[in-house]
């Protein structure tokens, strides 16, 4: 009975403690984060990050962390003193100490050695004296920037002006590249945190034009910069497989809809290259679902969707545009691209309609959904969640199903329509329709026939072309 | 000259080894016959007490892509969260059967159904249901609303449905249907009325 109580009590006191330390400690380990250090190491066997810890005012870094991604690694602690392997390279080290024996050879570390647990943290300041004696190679340490290149990496760049009208520049790179690029009130900013990225000439790049008239590269925190001054916005494209960044001024904005579109400020570059510098305006934004890796259904031991979605895109864009709508493909290659990114795309677009493109093997009913909106949030205020941003165009998207169904009936071709939670129906924020393409009547097979791919594309180009005045309304 | 020690050493090692041979191609033939005839993947469910119930099950029609309002008697626990999963669980029981109209891969599980209030119901399928389940638009869209519409029409006060694969998120069913938001059981059921055809 006694124990009973005194470990209720014992619980309950540090229940107490725990509860009230807890705010405190949260407090600090976010504080903490927030101004977390980071040191970004590239190889050829890996590119990646690591946290920087502080510790007496010198920055320091588990060297365990550091060679793990490298090679075969195994570490051994035994009170003050501390043994790693690498490969066939052995290296110890003992705790508070400077002096540090590699392979045999010993010497100074310009800091203590820190072992905390079975941790061994070796001052940033010594890895261009410590990495080459583990590694047995050449090792480049940016230690302003906190960027270590292992071996012979790098990826260089130059620059181009070309002073046309409008002027345009070209950054080739000897690598592909693939930065966020964020645009601010007179420059273009490039972020590289994945790639070894090195200055080829000066940082400072001066191009003699007045609307492109300088660029800055630099480095800090791990990451590598590209900042490009310019008089009007600017606008990136990408070309030849990421190695070229062409930077040219912005095509003009759009007009305003009535509500803010939510898009994202900072977007990928590989897909800011899809939303082409041309000022030309698209009727249709036609999206070919899934690519890549990412095949889609299986209609046939030969037959993916993504293939199918991607023959009929292409069939629809030309019966689009030989009915004088404009239309783009999101998709032109077999290339996967994140949901979120089509939608950015799209909505950076504002086209008329944004079109997505499904295939199955079921049935011979081609199915038309929009949006199945999903419970959340109340809109408040001009700005939409980004799971409702089709809510306002939901009317007008249903319309445009509705003549497409009575397109399709009109050529005898068996439809249905619904709603259908899928993505990135939820984010588009113009009028959006999917579409799921079924077989003829002969199955599968009967997707290849010309005759087919003609009747369903044209059936659509016919009933978009009747829906146009409605849908370019809507903005 | 072998030593006699040796020798006898030697016959005693070589019976043990004959005997532990004989015992272990005797206990190889016994699980032969103790092994099932074929593999069942059929989800293992534990009986349930209580009195048979009149319930309306949301069953898809692949074809022609179309939700059916049956009604059903099964047996039903007490419990609320218990009834749910048993409903979801006699609604894969019948897609699980090779005449089913909508048909899911072997070994496909309702893991559980958790009821959080205020009407948000998660339904935890396993592995083998995602992982098996045919790809496309429609058919997606079936199982989900045909899960979601059951559970709403036998559960009263749902407002939400979240659907997670093996206790984690996954973002779609099989390439198509969302599972990374919440299903509004009211746009459901109005899609479910779309889909329905009520016999």
């Amino acid at each position: 009975m006694m124990n009973v109580s005194t470990h209720g009590i014992g619980f309950w006191v540090a229940g107490t403690i725990l509860a009230l330390t807890f705010p405190f400690s949260a407090l600090f380990v976010s504080g903490f984060s927030r101004n977390e250090q980071h040191i970004s190491i590239y190889s050829t066997v890996a590119n990646y990050s690591l946290a920087v810890t502080d510790r007496n005012g010198q920055e320091y870094v588990g060297l365990l962390e550091i060679l793990d991604p490298l090679g075969k690694v195994r570490a051994k602690g035994k009170h003050e003193s501390w043994k790693v392997r690498y490969n066939d390279v052995e290296s110890e080290f003992t705790a508070n100490k400077t002096r540090v024996r590699v392979h045999g050879n010993d010497f100074d570390l310009p800091a203590p050695f820190l072992l905390e647990g079975n941790r061994g943290l070796v001052p940033l300041s010594s890895l261009s004296l410590l990495l080459p004696r583990i590694l047995g190679g050449p090792v480049t340490f940016h230690e302003a920037s906190r960027r270590l290149f292992i071996g012979t990496v790098g990826v260089r760049f130059a620059t181009q002006i070309n002073k046309t009208i409008p002027p345009s520049l070209v950054i080739n790179f000897s690598s592909p590249v693939n930065p966020v690029v964020a645009t601010e009130p007179g420059r273009l900013r490039m972020t590289f945190t994945r790639e070894p990225l090195l200055s080829s000439d000066s940082p400072n790049l001066n191009f003699d034009n007045k609307i492109i008239p300088s660029a800055i590269y630099q480095e800090q925190d791990g990451t590598a910069e590209i900042t490009v001054n310019g008089s009007s916005p600017l606008f990136a494209t990408f070309s030849n497989d990421g190695r070229t960044i062409t930077i040219a001024p912005a095509p003009r904005a759009p007009t305003p809809t009535t509500q803010n579109t939510p898009s994202s400020s900072a977007m990928p570059a590989a897909f800011s290259a899809l939303t082409n510098s041309s000022t030309k305006r698209y009727f249709a934004v036609i999206d070919a679902a899934h690519g890549g890796e990412d095949r889609g259904a299986i209609l046939s031991p030969q037959l993916a969707e993504k293939d199918i979605n991607l023959i009929f895109a292409r069939r629809l864009q030309q019966e689009l545009e030989s009915r004088g709508m404009p239309a783009l493909l999101l998709r032109n290659e077999d290339t996967n691209l994140p949901e979120d990114k089509r939608a950015n795309v799209a909505n950076s677009l504002h086209p008329a309609i944004y079109i997505c493109l499904h295939a199955t093997a079921q049935g011979t009913s081609i199915g038309l959904y929009s949006a199945l909106l999903p419970s959340g949030e109340e809109i408040r205020g001009p700005f939409l969640p980004w799971n409702q941003a089709q809510s306002p165009y939901l009317v007008s998207s249903r319309n445009a199903i509705k003549i497409l169904t009575t397109e399709f009936q009109a050529n005898h071709v068996a439809s249905h329509n619904f709603s259908a939670s899928l993505k990135p129906l939820n984010n588009i924020s113009v009028p959006a329709i999917a579409i799921e393409l079924a077989p003829p009547q002969d199955g599968v097979p009967g997707f290849n026939s010309v005759e087919y791919q003609q009747l369903i594309t044209a059936s659509m180009a016919m009933g978009l072309s009747e829906a146009r005045t409605s849908l370019e309304a809507v903005h | 000259m072998i030593p006699r020690h040796l020798l006898i050493g030697v016959v005693i090692l070589l019976t043990a080894s004959l005997t532990m041979g004989v015992y272990l191609w005797n206990m190889r033939a016994r699980v032969e016959e103790t092994r099932p005839s074929s593999t069942n993947n059929k989800p293992v469910t534990a009986p349930v007490t209580g009195a048979s119930e009149q319930v309306t099950l949301y069953v898809a029609y692949d074809d022609p892509g179309i939700l059916r309002a049956q009604p059903f008697r099964i047996p039903l626990p007490e419990g609320r969260q218990q009834r749910a999963h048993e409903l979801l669980q006699a609604l894969v029981a019948l897609y699980l059967d090779k005449a089913s109209p909508h048909e899911l891969s072997a070994g496909s599980e309702v893991r559980d159904v958790y009821l959080v209030d205020p009407g948000l119901a998660v339904i935890d399928i396993n592995s083998a249901f995602a992982n098996g389940h045919r790809s496309g638009v429609l058919v997606e869209e079936l199982t989900v609303a045909s899960m979601v519409q059951t559970l709403s029409a036998n559960v009263p006060g749902l407002t939400r449905v979240r659907i997670l694969v093996d206790g984690k998120e996954r973002d779609t069913l099989a390439g198509h249907a969302d599972l990374m938001n919440f299903y509004d059981v009211a746009a459901v059921g109005q899609m479910a009325s779309e889909l329905q055809v009520s016999q």
